[in-house]
């Protein structure tokens, strides 16, 4: 018999080491919310008794004091792994609520401070002959027109280049030297500062109408260098996860490559190329630098994007808030209520994303 | 319906590496060929050369002469897109268009191809198909549900009777029945002995039951090493190759005794 097959034998009689029983103590469910409140009733007692009480110092002590406190009792009761995941726990959930601080923060802000001018009035009105003494309330209806405008054009202009850009990209370039390029400058452009944009925008039209030109349409022109590296890379990653399948499939009968790309790849990835489009709007609706640059400002009403300035509801928030008239609280009121303006289309567009991309997915059942 | 195949010292290329060398075959009109052999030797790529979807591949090519009824399938100024209209595929994995119910997914052919019909023409044409593919009892009444709801059996059949649906002369097969269970494969096999009296058909099995069930003749091919071209051994009638091959490395990979 071979020393090998003769150790095999003995551990076979050997029990293994350690509690063979499938049961572990566990701590009871009321613990987790016991141990918080325990952290933060030492920790405000032991604030209290120095006098040192604030409010942000007794948050982070709690929640040091629970991580810790969690993690040597579990460590007692019920071991070292399941002590180590009830603090990772901890880790994760202290990260996810610090993460939502400046969101909450924001939000609460911006609808305390907007809900004042949040009337009919903001939504009929613009701001011709408001101010001094006259006493009409004045609104943005010529901000929202505008930012919903221009914002449209550029949609109108980005979304056919980067979804062909990225059809291009996926189906046709395979890592021809033009495919490289083309992915080396959409990069570039994915960084390109915002400003920057608008400072190209009006250079392009200064140099056809002179360097006093405003215009709708030379802010769509910016917003789309913006936006189309957004939606050229959503709609690349979504192309790239359709099936080679699927094209082999629809090669196999027959089908040509453009149509095969027209039937098959495109309503197949359809909800993820839509709801990217739609993040990217989202993105570029609030750009105040390239407007400010490219479109300027005005008091009133302008429905053309091919002529004068128009208002838009960032460069408005901005004008408000930077250039107030006498009294300043109404324009600083107005700011306000432009910026909760701008988060419910915002919030909006998202929500749309999410119904177009349910609308849209391939259906099982 | 239903043509000949010839091959004629055709090789296969991956880019530079050669996949497939001097494959010399003739495939009757109206028969059910079977291709078996050991992995990695070319029977897909072979396969998929027959109606050009090899060249879908980026630096895919190849070399020698395809007929199919005379005509060069690899001549100049032949269209694949016409090619693969006339020899239709049914692929190893199911692989149904999950965007479009059952209905139109066994007239993807023509609905992808803009092809106007009449509705009871469609109507007729679909019932035809999913009859053809012995699918119709168990879906006619669900032809609105999207294909990707049914089981993996029902899905190849699903993919079949797509394929039958374009009416093509040839009909290839790569290993149709390697995801299904052993009653799904028996009706795909029912489905084949009938479907051969319209088309040719071309199978890749690995199941030697199988080849020696539903083909008339049996094409083995074999690779000499890893790197190496896999190439045709040889082809005869299925009985032939299954009792007395010609070749010892086919006997020995009949009989089970391939190293
Ligand atoms: N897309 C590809 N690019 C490069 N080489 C490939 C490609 N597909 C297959 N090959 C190579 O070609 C040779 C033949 O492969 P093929 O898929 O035809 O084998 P097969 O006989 O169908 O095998 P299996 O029975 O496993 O399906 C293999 O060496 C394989 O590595
Ligand atoms: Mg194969």
């Amino acid at each position: 018999m071979s020393i090998d097959t003769e150790r095999a034998q003995q551990e076979k009689v050997e029990p293994p080491p350690g509690p063979v029983s499938l049961v572990r103590a566990e701590l009871p469910r009321w613990a987790p919310y016991g141990i918080l409140v325990a952290s933060l009733v030492v920790v405000g007692v032991l604030l209290a008794v120095t006098g040192g009480f604030s409010i942000g110092l007794f948050v982070f002590l709690s929640a040091v004091l629970f991580g810790l406190a969690t993690y040597l009792v579990s460590r007692v009761v019920e071991g070292a792994r399941k002590a180590t995941d009830r603090l990772v726990t901890i880790v994760v959930t202290v990260a996810f609520l610090i993460a939502l601080i400046p969101l909450i923060s924001v939000v609460i802000t911006v609808v305390t401070n907007g809900l004042a001018r949040f009337d009919a009035a903001f939504f009929t009105q613009s701001m011709r002959g408001v101010g001094g003494a006259n006493d009409l309330a004045g609104g943005g209806y010529h901000a929202i027109m505008g930012t919903l405008i221009i914002t449209a054009l550029a949609a109108v202009m980005s979304i056919p280049v980067g979804v062909l850009t990225a059809v291009y990209l996926v189906e046709y370039g395979s890592k021809s030297r033009l495919a490289r390029a083309v992915t080396f400058f959409v990069d570039v452009m994915t960084g390109i500062p915002s400003i920057v944009a608008g400072l190209f925008s009006f250079a392009l039209f200064a140099l056809f109408f002179g360097p006093s030109i405003r215009l709708g349409f030379a802010g769509s022109v910016a917003l789309s260098v913006l936006m189309i590296p957004v939606v050229v890379r959503s709609t690349e990653e979504m192309l790239k996860i359709v099936p080679n399948e699927l094209r082999e499939a629809a090669y196999a009968l027959g089908t040509p490559k453009w149509r095969t790309i027209l039937k098959v790849v495109i309503p197949t990835s359809i909800a993820g190329i839509a709801s990217g489009i739609t993040l990217a709007i989202a993105r570029v609706i609030g750009e105040t630098a390239p407007l400010l640059i490219a479109v300027g400002i005005t008091t009133g009403l302008n429905l053309n994007p091919f002529a004068n300035r128009m208002a838009t509801l960032p460069v408005f928030a901005y004008y408000s808030y930077a250039a107030p008239g006498v009294p300043r609280e109404p324009f600083i009121d107005r700011a306000w209520t432009s910026a909760l303006v701008l988060i419910i289309i915002v919030l909006v567009l998202n929500l749309v994303a999410r119904l177009v991309a349910r609308v849209f997915a391939p259906k099982t059942r | 319906m239903g043509k000949a195949i010839d091959a004629k010292n055709l090789n296969i290329y991956y880019s530079s590496f050669l996949a497939v060398e001097g494959v010399n075959m003739t495939i009757r009109p109206k028969t059910v060929t079977a291709l078996i052999g050991p992995s990695g030797c070319g029977k897909s790529t072979f396969l998929r050369s027959i109606n050009r979807m090899h060249e879908v591949i980026p630096g895919a090519r190849v070399e020698g002469r395809l007929e199919l009824d005379g005509k060069d399938l690899y001549g100049p100024g032949v269209d694949p897109v016409g090619v693969r209209r006339q020899i239709g595929m049914v692929f190893q994995r199911p692989n149904p268009f999950p965007t479009m119910s059952i209905y139109d997914n066994v007239i993807a052919g023509q609905r992808l191809n803009n092809k106007k019909m009449k509705k009871d023409a469609t109507d007729d044409l679909v019932e035809q198909s999913l009859r053809g593919a012995n699918l119709w009892n168990e879906v006619k009444d669900r032809l609105d549900k999207p294909g990707s709801s049914m089981s993996g059996g029902q899905q190849q059949r699903l993919c079949i009777a797509r394929a039958i649906a374009v009416q093509p002369d040839v009909l290839l097969m790569d290993e149709p029945c390697s995801a299904l269970d052993p009653i799904s494969t028996l009706a795909i096999e029912d489905l084949i002995n009938e479907l051969k009296m319209d088309y040719t058909i071309v199978i890749v099995t690995h199941n030697m039951q199988q080849a020696a069930r539903v083909s008339d003749f049996t094409g083995f091919f074999n690779i000499e090493g890893t790197g190496k071209p896999g190439h045709l051994v040889e082809m005869d009638e299925t009985k032939t190759i299954f009792s007395q091959p010609k070749e010892k490395a086919t006997e020995d990979y009949v009989s089970g005794r391939f190293g």
